[in-house]
Formats: structure tokens, C-alpha cells, sequence
């Protein structure tokens, strides 16, 4: 059974048809690419599984559960986890305090217990500290732990950012172009982690993605989309070599006026 | 600099990293406890005032500090809490259940009224906030059987086991109740911020759409944050009625919603030391501007005692220039002065521009 499964899901804002309707699933395991020029309707789809956005029309199911009708903040504690395009995280904390805001689904004490701050919360505390460390040493990121995020360079932020989805300890993260503005080297560590989320954490991967070296090396499949349409699907290769795809990326005048 | 070594989490988790600063909370606490036996009568209510005035700021900090909610209506928390304590003080109560019951009632209106005003932000919040205070103020009125309506009412004394806590009889007892409420209060809100509820409160300030993305229920936490808000200032409400004695509505006026942003925002948006600096500020301003009103009238003769609001528009200039020059607050610049000290003489000059740049962008949103 797939993990993640979109049917025909369309978005429109007004007259701008920003996404409609694709269709595409994602197996267990898979690493899948969605690839397409700029407002093809990429980071909509992912705000559409996020559950931010209504769709006007299709259906989302995770894990055989149609998730369509369920609340932004209800994503997460199903295993559902994501970064953001335009980096958002929590500016004026720390890092470790933005890693840790990721365990927020595993925290069971309510703020009675909290403001006493009682036993049992020191206890949850030293857990999600430990599983937090991990995604430190994970990625990398012991250097910064107490620095604020403010005034970090963004590819330590961006890598802050998939820390904070890791920490959730997801079975499928959501990656809205993980290596855009990255240095070659910070895209390469970048694509290491992937396969490593994917192999030792047992992870789904789907991701937005421009980079095509990246996307090559990383995903299983890729997904074609322009205009809010579904174009191709396939190996990266295929995907590549699709006349359609090609078209969209040079800007056709067909495909433009569309 | 300190560098802390550390063998486990624990740390990290402690309300204090080191020793060295659990050792001056310490020191400070007792001379606060000694306070009584160094300073006079009048001083030392003054020193109750502020700390009553940095109660209610900390309950203001939690929703403007911490979860980014602005309010122009906590004046009306304060007024439910005096109310709330002193009528049920009247019909008999003793204060350590009139006390909590001042907290829970501000409490719970708050958080009620934040259900649909939380989905508001920034200018419509407060504007909704306004409004409330508008309405708890014609409240307070309508309800003359309980409140003593334009009349006023008065705050019964306080006694424990036979000993009384009368703010004028025995001021050194209602100090050191009034201290030890505040300590347990701010116990409870640095508790809260090292835990995950606090955490939400951060996550919600700063990015919604992450927050919710984390598993956060945006609404259900701003709410909870305005009504341990209005709590706390209900409990500061509580204590300032007694404190004052006999109060009508006037008391509760808008000036004090804004001395209180003020508070806030001067002392160090975000930081509970904000809300004691702020306290202090707002407090010892005008025993400042008493002394400058009589010097400069004695030299001069020039009489500026005859102009009305004159505090509150110098603490609104302070603010002016606080937001222009140090956004961050005086708690912030304390910090920076620290870290100049500390790293003496390492300091650079544009060591904190990109954060105050940072800051300033994001003020003109
Ligand atoms: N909230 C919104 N309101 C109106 N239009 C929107 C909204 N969100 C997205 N759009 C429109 O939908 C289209 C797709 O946007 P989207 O951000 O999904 O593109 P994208 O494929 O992620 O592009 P990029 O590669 O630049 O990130 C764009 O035309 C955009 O303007
Ligand atoms: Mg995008």
C-alpha cells in the first residue's frame, strides 16, 4: 500500500488554477522528486498535504487514512513532516530550543505539570533531549546548538530546518527545495543525508527539488509538473528526456499561454 | 566568558545553567527578604508597588513577550482581579482563596475572550482588547451590589492565623506576602518557559505556519497564553487592591494598559528580567521626575507640577527612543553590556549590528 496517495487534487486562488489536478503516490521507502519551473504549483502541493491550504477538489490519503478533512496542526502526530522554501523557523531561539519545538507531538505533560515543573517533566525533557541530540549528530550540527538562529548563515538554517522535521521522528518528510542556495558542497551533504534518511532512519522521502544533479542522485522517481498539471512521471532520466518537460522548462509558447 | 561542562542534559534543563547565577538569584532574593530592616516606611512601599507593578507585567509578558499577542485591555485583568478578591473578601473569604479565585476568574475571561481574538493579529488584537476593557469598565459600574459601582470599594485587610497583612499596619508583612507571591509566580513562569509549553508559546510567536506544521494548535495555545496572562495580572490586581484599599473603577484607567506595554517593552520584550527593569522604571519615574519637578521650580521657579500626564509622556518618549535605539530593551542592553565585559577586551564595534538590523527590518513589516 502506498504511504502518501493524491488524487486528482486541485487548488485554484480566484481564476489561477495553481494546481489541477495531479494525481501521484508515494511507496514506502521511495524517495520521489517533483520537479517543474517556477509557480508550476510545487510548494502548493506540498501546502496541500500540509493541510495549510483547502483544496478545492481530490483527496489526500497517508498511511490508508484520508487525511483531506483534518486540521494543519493534526499533520504532524500522523508522521508527517516538512521544511519550508522560504525558511521558517524560530528566529529568536536557539537552536537546540527549534529543535526540540519539533517534539512538540510527543509531549505529554499538560502546563499545570509544566509550570511545577515536576519530575515526570524533567524526565520527558531528558528524553527529547536525547532524541534531539541525535538529529544533532545527524546532521552535524553540535557547533551551533546554543547559537540563535537569527544570526546563523542560511545553509546553517536550512539544515536546522530538516532538524527540526527529523526531530518529529516522522515516517514521511516533506522537503521543499532542500538545496537552493546551497554551496555544491552543502548540496552534496545534503544529498548524503537523504539517502541516509532513507536507509537508517527508514524514511519516505518527498521532495521539491530544481537541482536536477541532485535529483538524479537521489530519487527513485520523479514527477513532472507545470502550469498546475502533471507532465511526466518517471525515473529521472525518463523524466529529463520527456519532450513535454523539455518544453516546459524552455517556455514554449504554447505551453506559456496555458 | 563561563564555560560549562557538562556530564548530562540536566544542565540544560535546570533553571540555571551554572551555579554562579542560581548564586545571585539567591543573593538577590535575601536582599529582598532583608529589605524591611534597611529601608523606611516609605520606601519600602514603594518596593511593594513595583513588585506588584512587576507582576502584572509578567502577566502582560506572556502574551506580548512571549506568544506575540499585543494588548491595550490588561488594565480590565487587573480591575477583574481586585474585584474579584475584594468582593469575596467581603462576603467572608479568607484571602488565600480570594487570592487564587482573583487569578482564576481573570484567567478564565481572558482565555474565553482570546478564543475569537486570538484569530486576529497585531492593530485588530489590540483594538479588540481596547474594546473588552471598555466593557469590563461599564461592567464594573453596572454591577454597583458587588463592585460599589462609581462609589468604590474597599479591600479588606488581610490576616493568616490571627497575623494581619495590612498594607498600612503592617507593611513589612504585606511586603513580604507580596514578594513571596511574586517569587512563586515568576518560579512558575520560568518553569513553564523551560518546557514544552513554553516552546509552543515561542513557535507560535515567531512562525504560525511552522508551529502548526510541529503539531502546534495555534488557536488553543494563544488562548492559553492570554488566559495565564490575564491570571497573573488578576493576581497583580488582587494585590494592588489591597495595596491601594479603597478603589473605584478610575483606577483601572487605559493609562495603565499603557504603562504596562510600557513595561513591557522598555524592560525587554521576551524576557521575564524584562518585567522587573520595566517594573522599576515605571515605578521610580515619577519619585524622578517629583525630585526634577521641585529642583527645577526651586532654581527657576518655573512651575511644571501644574501639567497633567506629564509621566506618562515622558515614559512615552523613553519608549520612543527604546524602540528607535534598543529594540531589544533594557534587559537587552544589560545583556550586551555584560557580554562587553565579559569578553573584555575582545569586544568589536559593530559586534551586535546584525541583530539589531535584524530587528529593526522586521519592526517596519
Ligand atoms: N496563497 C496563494 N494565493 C494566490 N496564489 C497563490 C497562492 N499560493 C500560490 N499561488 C500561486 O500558485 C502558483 C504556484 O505557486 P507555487 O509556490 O506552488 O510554485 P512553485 O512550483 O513552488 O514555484 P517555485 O519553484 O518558484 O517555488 C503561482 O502562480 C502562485 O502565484
Ligand atoms: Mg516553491
Amino acid at each position: 500500500m502506498s504511504l502518501l496517495q493524491v488524487k486528482d487534487l486541485a487548488i485554484h486562488f480566484g481564476g489561477v488554477k495553481a494546481v489541477d489536478g495531479v494525481s501521484f503516490a508515494v511507496e514506502p521507502g521511495e524517495v520521489f522528486a517533483i520537479i517543474g519551473p517556477n509557480g508550476a504549483g510545487k510548494s502548493t502541493i506540498f501546502n496541500l498535504i500540509s493541510r495549510i491550504y483547502e483544496p478545492t477538489r481530490g483527496t489526500i490519503h497517508f498511511d490508508g487514512k484520508d487525511i483531506t478533512g483534518l486540521k494543519a496542526h493534526d499533520i504532524a502526530r500522523l508522521g508527517i513532516a516538512r521544511t519550508f522554501q522560504n525558511i521558517e523557523l524560530f528566529d529568536h531561539s536557539t537552536v537546540l530550543a527549534n529543535l526540540l519545538m519539533g517534539r512538540h507531538t510527543h509531549s505529554t505533560t499538560n502546563f499545570v505539570q509544566n509550570m511545577l515543573f515536576m519530575p515526570k517533566v524533567r524526565q520527558a525533557e531528558r528524553a527529547h533531549r536525547k532524541r534531539v541530540e541525535e538529529v544533532i549528530a545527524f546532521l552535524e550540527l553540535e557547533a551551533y546548538r546554543k547559537k540563535m538562529i537569527a544570526g546563523l548563515p542560511y545553509g546553517v538554517r536550512k539544515v536546522v530546518e530538516i532538524g527540526r522535521a527529523l526531530a518529529i521522528g516522522p515516517k514521511l518528510i516533506l522537503l521543499d527545495e532542500p538545496a537552493s542556495g546551497l554551496s555544491v558542497e552543502e548540496s552534496q551533504d545534503v544529498a548524503f543525508w537523504i539517502e541516509d534518511m532513507r536507509r537508517d532512519m527508514g524514511l519516505t522521502v518527498l521532495m521539491v527539488e530544481h537541482d536536477m544533479s541532485l535529483v538524479t542522485q537521489v530519487s527513485d522517481r520523479v514527477l513532472a509538473v507545470a502550469n498546475g498539471r502533471p507532465l511526466a512521471m518517471g525515473t529521472a532520466h525518463e523524466v529529463q528526456a520527456d519532450p513535454q518537460v523539455q518544453a516546459a522548462y524552455l517556455g514554449t509558447p504554447g505551453e506559456e499561454a496555458a | 566568558m563561563r564555560v560549562v561542562f557538562k556530564k548530562s542534559y540536566d544542565p540544560d534543563i535546570d533553571l540555571h545553567e551554572h551555579g554562579w547565577s542560581r548564586g545571585k538569584i539567591v543573593v538577590l532574593l535575601g536582599i529582598m527578604i532583608l529589605l524591611p530592616f534597611f529601608v523606611g516606611e516609605y520606601y519600602l512601599a514603594e518596593a511593594a508597588n513595583t513588585l506588584i507593578w512587576a507582576l502584572a507585567g509578567m502577566g502582560l509578558m506572556i502574551a506580548v513577550g512571549h506568544t506575540g499577542q499585543v494588548s491595550l485591555g490588561h488594565a480590565a485583568f487587573l480591575a477583574i482581579g481586585a474585584y474579584t478578591d475584594a468582593a469575596l473578601m467581603n462576603v467572608g473569604m479568607p484571602f488565600w482563596v480570594a487570592l487564587p479565585a482573583a487569578g482564576i476568574v481573570a484567567g478564565v475571561f481572558g482565555a474565553v475572550i482570546a478564543i475569537p481574538a486570538v484569530r486576529m493579529s497585531g492593530i485588530y488584537l489590540a483594538i479588540a482588547t481596547l474594546a473588552v476593557f471598555v466593557i469590563v469598565e461599564e461592567l464594573v459600574i453596572l454591577l454597583e451590589p458587588i463592585t460599589g459601582g462609581v462609589g468604590g470599594i474597599m479591600a479588606p485587610t488581610i490576616t493568616f492565623f490571627g497575623i494581619s497583612f495590612d498594607r498600612y499596619g503592617e507593611l513589612e508583612n504585606f511586603y513580604w506576602l507580596t514578594l513571596g507571591i511574586v517569587a512563586l509566580v515568576t518560579w512558575g513562569y520560568a518553569n513553564l518557559m523551560r518546557s514544552p509549553t513554553g516552546r509552543s508559546f515561542l513557535a507560535v510567536r515567531d512562525s504560525e505556519v511552522s508551529a502548526r506544521a510541529l503539531g502546534i494548535n495555534v488557536t488553543r495555545t494563544k488562548s492559553l497564553a492570554f488566559g495565564l496572562s490575564s491570571g497573573v495580572t488578576g493576581l497583580a490586581g488582587a494585590l494592588m487592591g489591597h495595596y491601594i484599599g479603597f478603589f473605584n473603577y478610575e483606577l483601572f484607567s487605559i493609562f495603565i494598559s499603557i504603562n504596562l506595554l510600557l513595561v513591557v517593552t522598555i524592560g525587554g520584550l521576551g524576557f521575564i528580567q524584562g518585567a522587573f527593569l520595566g517594573a522599576i522604571l515605571i515605578t521610580g519615574m515619577p519619585q524622578v521626575i517629583a525630585i526634577l519637578r521641585d529642583n527645577l521650580n526651586a532654581s527657576t521657579g518655573i512651575d511644571i507640577g501644574s501639567i497633567p500626564g506629564l509621566d506618562t509622556m515622558l515614559f512615552s518618549v523613553i519608549l520612543i527612543l527604546f524602540i528607535i535605539f534598543e529594540p531589544t530593551g533594557l534587559y537587552g542592553r544589560w545583556l550586551k553590556i555584560r557580554t562587553w565585559f565579559e569578553i573584555f577586551p575582545l569586544a568589536r564595534r559593530d559586534m551586535f549590528r546584525r541583530q539589531k538590523s535584524y530587528l529593526k527590518t522586521e519592526r517596519m513589516k
